[in-house]
Order: structure tokens, then sequence, then C-alpha cells
């Protein structure tokens, strides 16, 4: 990893929020994904914005899954009963 | 779902509690991606109902090649594209339309600023006592439905059901870049929203 002094101010935070996403989901290419590092290490405000994003996730993650309502759940199982038949 | 092929084999027997045990499971998401090809909730309910016939009509022909997920996802897609077509709708993702920036332009410094795209008002950390208390949920349920029909199916598949990104690649013949472009525009609002509900309150 070649880091240079000016990798902080080489990407802009607000280049980075945009960037977050791709890089939680592993899809940075790897020079991106180095200045990403390299600025996160200096930011804090960044350091925050990736922990709000993470807690989000984590978060929505949380959630109950939705389920059917009961008139879908009636409406199936009669169509169901009538396959069967 | 480990125990998805002993359901699918109970359902090909005509088991009532097996087939149960999958509209529980799949059916709330079926409405939902369903929902990104068709104008309204109620035609949505209608394409998904009219899949778990399809289903039953052809779980003998399901030979286990593919996961049943993708499988049903698959027949619901293709049902939806058709209608949507029907209805006059053009395709979600034909076009994926510059959308807003995922953090408002006002909250970093400007060009003449000595760090100009730096943080002018940096994010804090949230309260974590508070993340998973019943109403910080409702906000992040909310913000979810509020969100375009595209980017809703993928953040409730992705964040909510847990799906791979892979799986739903698959289910919503997406690419892997406009599978990502969906998911980071729907993550980046509902951060923004708990953010705001953070702060505020």
């Amino acid at each position: 990893m070649t880091q240079t002094a000016n990798t902080y101010e080489d990407l802009s935070c607000q280049e980075l929020v945009e960037l977050v996403t791709d890089y939680l989901e592993g899809a940075l290419p790897d020079g991106l994904r180095d200045r990403f590092d390299a600025h996160i290490a200096h930011c804090s405000g960044c350091q925050m914005y990736l922990e709000q994003m993470r807690a989000t996730i984590r978060v929505a993650g949380a959630l109950t899954p939705e389920s059917l309502s009961p008139e879908a759940e009636r409406a199936l199982l009669d169509a169901f009963r009538g396959w069967k038949r | 779902m480990e125990n998805e092929g002993a359901l699918v084999a109970a359902l090909r027997a005509g088991d009532e509690a097996a087939f149960r045990a999958l509209i529980e499971m799949y059916h709330a998401m079926l409405v939902r991606v369903a929902r990104m090809y068709v104008s309204t909730q109620a035609v949505a309910e209608e394409v998904a109902q009219e899949t778990w016939l399809a289903v039953l009509e052809g779980i003998h022909r399901f030979e286990g090649r593919s996961s049943f997920k993708t499988w049903l996802f698959r027949i619901l897609t293709n049902r939806a594209k058709t209608r949507g077509i029907r209805e006059g709708r053009s395709l979600p993702f034909s076009a994926l339309d510059p959308d807003e920036p995922a953090v408002p332009a006002d909250r970093f410094h400007g060009a003449d600023h000595n760090w100009p795209g730096h943080w002018a008002a940096p994010p804090t950390g949230f309260p974590e006592e508070r993340l998973l208390a019943g109403e910080t949920r409702e906000v992040i349920e909310r913000a979810i439905e509020a969100l375009p029909p595209t980017q809703r199916a993928v953040i409730s598949l992705r964040d909510v059901e847990g799906w791979s990104a892979e799986e739903v690649c698959n289910a919503l013949t997406l690419t892997e870049t406009n599978q990502r472009v969906l998911l980071h525009r729907a993550r980046s609002a509902v951060r923004a929203a708990l953010e705001q509900y953070l702060e505020e309150s």
C-alpha cells in the first residue's frame, strides 16, 4: 500500500459518503479502497458516518419481517384447498 | 432456510401446513417485490396470489436446480413485469435516474473553503441504548416504507430479511451494480431519517 501525505485530502468526505455501500459490500477497486481507508483513518466525521451506517444496517436487521395479512392467508388457503381437490 | 427442501417435498405431497409455512415466509416479500413493477398495492397483491397458484400448478416440475426461493421470485417477477407492461409502465432500472446525494451538500464545506467537500456539520455517534428502542425501530420502518418501491424491495430483502447480494440479484434479475446503487440510496435515506430522529429528540 503506497500512501502519500496527501491521501486524506485526495478523497473528500462528500465523495466518501457515496462510496460507503460499495466499501461495505467489498466492491471497491483496491486503489480506491486504500484511499477510503486512508481517509477514514484521519477523519473522525467519516468514522462516525461509517459507524452510523453500520448501526442503521444492524437496526434494520433487528426488525420483524413483515408477515401476510389474514385476508391474504385466507384467500391463499382457499386456493390451496381448491388445488388439492 | 435449511428446511426449505423438506417443505417443498411436503407441498408436493399436498401438505397444507407446508403451504402455510411457505406463504408465511414469502408472501409479504412477494407483494413488496411485485410493487416494483405494478402501479398499486392491490395489483401487487393479486400478482403475488397468482404466483402461488402458478407454484401449485408447477411444483411437480420444480427440479431443485435453483433454490425454491429463486424459482418462486422468478415466477413472480415474470408475472409482475408482464402485468406492469400491460399497465403501460416502463420497467424499473431501465433508467436509474440521478438521485439525491447520500448527504445534503450543505453539510460539507464549499469550494471557497480550505477543505472543500469536507464536513462542515459532521455526524455524531448514535446513542447505543436508544438504537434498539421500539420507537427507533418504528422510525426505520417508516423510512423504509417511504422509499420508492425498488429501493424498498432491495433494502427489505438485504437488510431486513438478510438475503445475500447474489440472491437479491437473482430474484429481482438485477445486475450487481444496480443492486448496489439501489441499496446505497435506500440505506443512505434510512440513515438520514435515523440521524434526524435521534438528534431531534
